[in-house]
């Protein structure tokens, strides 16, 4: 009996050092890669006469896993290679950055415990991240009472409206998402939509203001449902789409069912214009979506046009070199999500430049008068009372032709 | 309510419950020969699929399904052999809280082979946007396909378990595994044989539902819940009336987001797993006083 017992307890030991190995996955990554990489570089310090300032500790929290895991990913990515990179240049104002990446799994309550950890135990100067709208909610009055800088990768507005003096965004927002799709819907004679969305935070913000701004526009949302994030066939909620006769479908999601949206319409012969929010910006979508996903409408940042943008663009060469270095460094395509992590730790390190501190309190003001600083979301002007920065021109409306991402124009 | 719109819910209640059978077909096999709930059934959908995923790469689709059934079959015995067969004396209890432990640890396992993105075989016949026009409503043909093979197993299994002497021997040691002993059964291979079943079923299942539902490393869990409702539902252990109670909940499903809020539909499952373990523990289809004989 013993003997058995002894054998289930090994059985349930094997087990969960193999999840436990699971979980870190993403963390000793960074770890392990940056000593091994950075090696030659720290033999010959180049040019830096004065003394090697402290660090500045930057926490990260990421959905590296999970339902959001296209959004985390390459967030965690970027950060690793922008941190890399500014720290080989010498740091900020010659602080080195720390940065610790901490996978949420897209789950609130871990959101919560990873931001106290950071905020209590690492005593971080900042929070990149959470990569979802839920989790930055969550985190938003904890951080705000820590006072620690919290620079979320997520969309929702709610997350700097109200605005808690701590608490910035750098995706742009999503009511100009939506003013975007009403504009180009009003440009294509459509007043009669219906809105699917995701039953998490990014969803929910989304729909409410698809419906909020609606009347604006002279559009009538004609029905508005809801599903669960990890839902694997829409057919039913697009039937009821189709029962209202609406002259466009609108989806609001960052989970895969952004491409099942597309592929379900066609199965049921729902032929409409599909829009999508700004959630759709990575290819890998619609490579999942296949043939179904030709002729999707969306608001995106350009990072996925930067090159077909003209040469005198602000953007065009920070988003060229943004693009190649991740598509060289990782052989993978650049999504703007990433991008939303390099803005967040450009944002930061300006601040720094500008405020000359490391206070949290004067990195925080700071950021508040950061004007025209080029991202890869858009051109960031801060103030009191925008901790966005971003106006609707941020946005580009993009189409999907031949399985490729293309500009949207009027036809 | 025109009558294309309803037999448009009618088609999407059938997709959904095709899949929903698929699953339950696989928790039936091995509940009938050890008494004991899979709970790692989802996760070999995903690893089937997966795998097909990766080999398609190389090999033409039919094989490549074919050979990531085989693997997975083999996987799935393997399981048996070195996780449940040196416990098995153990309640029964203890041996579904090892396959809990064994779904979790087959999730993270494929997280780091295979990442976390989803990934998809493409349709077998057809394209995303082929369908097949019925009554003025739309079915993709790739739903056929998954209505198609799970006729197809569901009729195997028949007859497998009626009229073949494996089959049988499997039936006898569910029935009673020391009578089946004496009569010169090797009662270890059975359970392990219908951990292999069940495991090429699930792997199966998880190739013809990847077109149409995607397939990433934490899908297996969610999709096991559903098939564990609808095995209660339809009386664990019969496959037939699985299908069936499939398709039933399905089409609930799909009906009851025709008439509420399409959040509600979450919820219809869980009512109804609760509603039959309340009312009729044995299932819809069987009869009481043979559910009660099992019991005992």
């Amino acid at each position: 009996m013993e003997m058995r017992f002894v054998r289930i307890l090994g059985v349930f030991v094997v087990g969960l050092a193999l999840i436990g190995s699971g979980c870190k996955r993403s963390a000793p990554t960074p770890a392990e890669k940056a000593p091994a990489e950075k090696a030659p570089t720290t033999q010959l310090p180049a040019a830096k006469p004065q003394a090697e300032a402290a660090p500045i500790k930057v926490g990260a929290i990421f959905a590296i896993t999970g339902p959001a895991s296209f959004l985390g990913a390459p967030e965690q990515k970027t950060a690793e290679m922008f941190v890399e990179q500014i720290n080989q240049a010498g740091g900020v104002n010659g602080h080195k950055i720390t940065l610790l990446i901490k996978d949420s799994g897209a789950k609130p309550e871990t959101a919560i415990s990873l931001a106290k950890q950071l905020i209590d135990e690492e005593k971080v100067l900042a929070i990149i991240g959470p990569s979802t709208s839920g989790e930055s909610m969550a985190i938003k009055d904890i951080c705000q009472e820590g006072k620690t800088i919290l620079l979320s990768c997520a969309a929702a507005e709610t997350i700097v409206d109200p605005i808690a003096g701590y608490v910035f965004k750098t995706p742009q927002k999503d009511s100009d998402a939506a003013r975007r799709i009403y504009e180009t819907m009003k440009e294509k004679g459509i007043t009669k939509v219906g809105v699917v969305s995701s039953s998490d935070g990014f969803g929910v913000a989304g729909a409410k203001q698809l419906a909020g701004l609606a009347p604006e526009y002279g559009i009538t949302v004609a029905i508005s449902e809801t599903y669960d994030k990890a839902e694997t066939d829409l057919t039913g909620v697009l039937t009821k789409l189709k029962g209202q006769d609406v002259q466009a479908v609108i989806n609001w999601s960052i989970v895969p069912a952004q491409s099942l949206v597309a592929k379900n319409m066609k199965q049921i012969g729902l032929n409409v214009p599909l829009f999508q929010s700004h959630g759709f910006g990575n290819i890998k979508y619609v490579q999942a979506g296949g043939e179904a996903a030709n002729g999707t409408i969306f608001p995106c940042g350009r990072l996925l046009i930067a090159e077909v943008l003209p040469g005198t663009h602000p953007q065009k060469q920070l988003l060229l070199k943004y693009k190649q270095d991740y598509e060289s460094r990782y052989k993978e395509d650049a999504s703007t999500f990433g991008g939303h992590a390099y803005d967040a730790l450009l944002v930061l390190a300006e601040a720094v430049k500008k405020a000359g501190s490391v206070e949290s309190e004067k990195v925080r003001a700071a950021i508040e008068t950061l004007q025209g600083v080029v991202g890869t979301g858009g051109v960031f002007n801060f103030s009191e009372k925008d901790h966005n920065g971003l106006t609707k021109d941020a946005f580009e409306m993009l189409t999907v032709e031949n399985g490729k991402f293309a500009l949207y124009t009027k036809k | 309510m025109n009558f294309p719109l309803i037999v448009q819910y009618g088609l999407s209640g059938i997709t959904v419950g095709s899949i929903y059978a698929i699953v339950a077909v696989g928790f039936n096999i091995i509940y009938s020969t050890t008494g004991i709930i899979n709970f790692a059934q989802g996760e070999f959908l995903i690893i089937g699929a997966m795998m097909a995923i990766s080999l398609y790469q190389v090999v033409p689709l039919w094989l490549a399904i074919a050979l990531a059934v085989i693997v997975t079959t083999i996987l799935g015995g393997l399981m048996e052999v070195v996780f449940i067969r040196p416990v098995r004396n153990a309640s029964v209890l203890r041996l579904i809280v090892i396959t809990i432990g064994l779904s979790i640890l087959i999730r993270e396992a494929m997280l780091h082979i295979w990442d976390e993105q989803p990934r998809y075989l493409p349709y077998f016949t057809g394209t995303e946007s082929s369908t097949i026009a019925v009554f003025g409503a739309y079915i993709s043909l790739q739903v056929l396909w998954v209505l198609g093979v799970s006729a197809v197993i569901v009729a195997g299994l028949t007859v497998f378990f009626r009229f073949t002497l494996l089959g049988r021997a499997m039936r006898a040691c569910a029935d009673d595994r020391m009578a089946a002993c004496l009569c010169g059964i090797n009662d270890r291979w059975m359970v392990t044989l219908s951990f292999m079943l069940s495991a090429g079923i699930g792997a199966l299942a998880g190739c013809v539902i990847s077109p149409v539902t995607l397939t990433q490393y934490d899908m297996g869990a969610p999709l096991a819940i559903k098939g564990f409702t609808v095995a209660i539902l339809g009386g664990l252990g019969n496959s037939m009336a699985a299908v069936v109670a499939g398709l039933l909940l399905g089409l609930l499903e799909a009906f009851v987001v025709s008439q509420f809020a399409a959040a509600y539909k979450e919820a219809v499952a869980i009512v109804v797993l609760l509603l039959v373990l309340v009312f009729r523990p044995t299932g819809l289809f069987v009869r009481r006083e043979i559910g009660a004989l099992r019991a005992a």
